[in-house]
């Protein structure tokens, strides 16, 4: 079936929920309007009330209650309408959430998963979209997975529900109805952990997540134009981080630029960078250089895409590695 | 073990800004004789075994204090003076059905629900893989980010229903959770979805130095329950009968699918609120000789004392069995194996990242393995 990013999602759901019947979605808006970008649409009709829950606009008791929920023996997966008000239920998600089954000694397990639509290029009001993805890495217990795909959204969110392990799944809305591609049906799931060689490449390694994936797809192209072959490495999950993978692969071109769509001070790129300074120092031909947001708040308005990095930017960065 | 007849049987509090006091619910006087002569009391049984629980918890805050001091026993948050309030509603559960979501200031709950007395203690001690709750025990972990546990209640009660069970959850927490937004937040859902849940909030004056009235303005904190659309009762938590019979109705309330009971049980907390907490500090000693005038354990027995024909020798009788079997359950925690370095790394994932498996070879490896990626 050839389906956009966000069908995938709502594919993914609905095979989720027709294969366990523990599993329940619950959120703002998610069932009569079928979520704000239309990612839970027809699950109401589908499954009911009782499998496809509107909350009230309230964050933490969204996520806290998903816990309890866990704890009763279902299987919850929650919308958080925007990854950027995550941080109204924020210690219910980092504290509380990843770590239940660490601080219960093993008594409890909570198969959560949070799904979260993230980051620039839609023009949308303060707040919302805000790429904070990296403050949840450091949430010892928590899993952070971030599709770049429709196949990959699909497979790595029937992964996420199937895991024990609570699990935030960042989605692009940038990419949500880019462009449709073959995705493979049935309940086959994508591994956390593994790296997807999006593109391949002698000269450098373009490192990314999420949307970036897209532009660094974007600037490869450019630089073919000036006789550069770039590979393009998506991680696909933060947490667990594909240590190997990532280094065989910059291992092959020597080079490395990392390209996240967050301020760049702290950010995910900067552990990309200390772990290839760590594990593949020797294999390096130059240092590895990051291409992010300035560290400013997203702004609001026609602001925004001067923030966020462009294509423009990650091939200048990819020339400068190559010297 | 003096028993004294008061001449006026009184938690006062002069709550919120229009200096409202409220009447709490009350079985007993302060001398433990029923108030009303022909309330209908609980079963002897159900009384002993509170009677029994509370010195438990006496006896446990004892000992912990004392091994404090001596260096030998870290963290602990004594429950003197709100014995009645915990025995008296854990009494109104079921172990074998319900559920606590305990904060931290309710052994006494705990272990009539189940939770070995000496798995408290292993908690005290830092030895936290003792401290598990066993499998089967239906009691949440204990709570030590304020109110952060009350969602997680209301998840649980809903989920039980969603799932068309009729067992109920019982929420332990304080005067300063109710100030939390976290406690707004699981209240107002529970309303929405009634959640068979009861919120048990226990006033016991103090957020370690914070008074009641710097908490809130309102003159009881049971009064916002009508916001949220359920029942709220406030109760006198020092009364070990009028609390099993407020919990024990919110219960049924619950498990018909009436929804969810906020209880505001006043009661006084006696002593530290922890083991590093220095109360000379913020409050003067009137208040706790006022309160210490109103000790629940005292009311048992005087009840007992009044109306089972227990004697001074048949009440010290009790306490020795309870400090018998504190002394037992820090016998058997000190004598259990302690956690290991590699322990450390159980349970934070059902399926840990490579990254975190390399870590701990790392830590438990020979030394200067410097990477540890």
């Amino acid at each position: 079936m050839r389906l956009t990013l966000v069908e995938a999602v709502r594919d993914g759901l609905a095979t989720a929920m027709a294969a366990d019947p523990r599993v329940v979605v619950l959120g703002l808006d998610v069932g009569r309007l079928g979520g704000v970008f239309r990612a839970t649409d027809g699950l109401l009709e589908r499954f009911g009330p009782r499998r496809v829950i509107d909350a009230p606009l309230s964050e933490a008791a969204i996520v806290g209650s998903s816990i309890g929920l866990a704890v009763s023996g279902l299987v919850p997966v929650v919308e958080l309408q925007f990854l950027g008000f995550a941080l109204q239920a924020g210690h219910q998600l980092g504290p509380q959430l990843a770590r239940y089954r660490y601080r219960s000694r093993g008594r409890y397990e909570v198969p959560v998963t949070i799904r979260a639509p993230f980051g620039a290029g839609v023009r949308s009001a303060e707040f919302h979209f805000d790429a904070i993805e990296a403050m949840f890495t450091q949430c010892p217990g928590l899993k952070v997975v971030a599709p770049s795909t429709p196949a990959d959204a699909r497979g790595l969110l029937l992964e996420a529900i199937r895991d024990p392990d609570p699990v935030l799944f960042l989605e692009p809305v940038r990419l949500y109805r880019r462009g449709r591609q073959e995705v493979p049906e049935g309940e086959r799931t994508v591994p956390f952990g593994k790296v997807r060689l999006a593109r391949e490449g002698s000269d450098v390694t373009l490192v990314a997540w999420s949307a970036a994936v897209e532009l660094c797809e974007r600037a490869a192209s450019e630089l073919v134009g000036r006789g550069v072959e770039a590979s393009v490495l998506d991680l696909r999950s933060l947490v667990p981080l594909d240590v190997e993978g990532l280094v065989r692969c910059v291992a092959r071109t020597r080079r490395c630029v990392v390209v996240q769509e967050g301020p760049l001070t702290g950010g995910f790129g900067a552990e990309i960078a200390a772990t290839l300074q760590e594990e593949a120092f020797g294999t390096l031909a130059a240092p590895v250089v990051r291409v992010a947001a300035y560290d400013l708040p997203l702004p609001a308005g026609v602001a925004e895409p001067w923030n966020v990095p462009d294509a423009a930017r990650v091939v200048a960065a990819a020339e400068a590695v190559l010297g | 073990m003096g028993r004294r007849r008061l001449a006026e049987p009184e938690l006062v509090r002069r709550n919120g800004r229009d200096g409202l006091t409220p009447r709490p619910y009350r079985v007993l006087g302060p001398d433990g004789s029923l108030i009303d002569p022909g309330h209908r009391p609980p079963p002897l049984p159900v009384v002993l075994e509170g009677l029994r629980l509370m010195l438990l918890s006496r006896c446990f805050d004892r000992r912990a204090l004392a091994m404090n001091r001596q260096g030998r026993l870290g963290g602990a948050a004594p429950g003197l003076g709100q014995e009645a309030a915990v025995v008296g509603s854990a009494l109104a559960i079921d172990p074998t059905r319900d559920w606590i979501a305990p904060q931290y200031r309710e052994l006494a709950a705990l272990v009539r629900h189940g939770r070995p007395l000496a798995s408290v203690v292993a908690h005290s001690l830092g030895q936290t893989d003792a401290a598990r709750v066993p499998d089967g025990v239906r009691v949440l972990p204990d709570q030590y980010a304020i109110a952060a546990h009350l969602p997680h209640a209301v998840g649980l009660a809903w989920g039980l229903a969603l799932q068309d069970r009729d067992d109920v959850v019982i929420a332990y927490f304080g005067e300063g959770a109710s100030s939390e937004g976290d406690f707004h937040e699981a209240c107002n859902l529970a309303g929405v979805v009634r959640a068979p849940v009861v919120f048990f909030l226990q006033d016991n004056g103090w957020a370690i130095s914070t008074p009641r009235s710097a908490q809130s303005a309102a003159a009881t904190l049971a009064g916002r329950a009508a916001g949220y659309g359920f029942e709220g009762v406030t109760v006198d938590g020092n009364d070990l009968l009028a609390v099993h019979e407020v919990t024990a109705r919110a219960v049924a309330r619950a498990r018909a699918g009436a929804g969810p009971t906020l209880i505001e049980a006043l009661t006084y907390r006696l002593g530290v609120h922890n083991m590093s907490d220095d109360p000379r500090r913020y409050r003067d000693g009137r208040s706790e000789a006022d309160a210490a005038r109103l000790d629940p354990v005292v009311r048992v027995q005087g009840y007992l004392h009044l109306y089972a024909g227990y004697d001074d020798e048949g009440l010290a009788a009790l306490e020795r069995e309870a400090e018998r079997e504190v002394e037992a359950a820090f016998a058997r925690a000190l004598a259990a194996p302690p956690m290991t370095p590699e322990a450390m790394f159980a349970h934070a994932y059902a399926r840990p990242p490579a990254r975190l498996l390399r870590q701990r070879a790392a830590s438990l490896g020979p030394p200067g393995n410097g990477s540890c990626g």
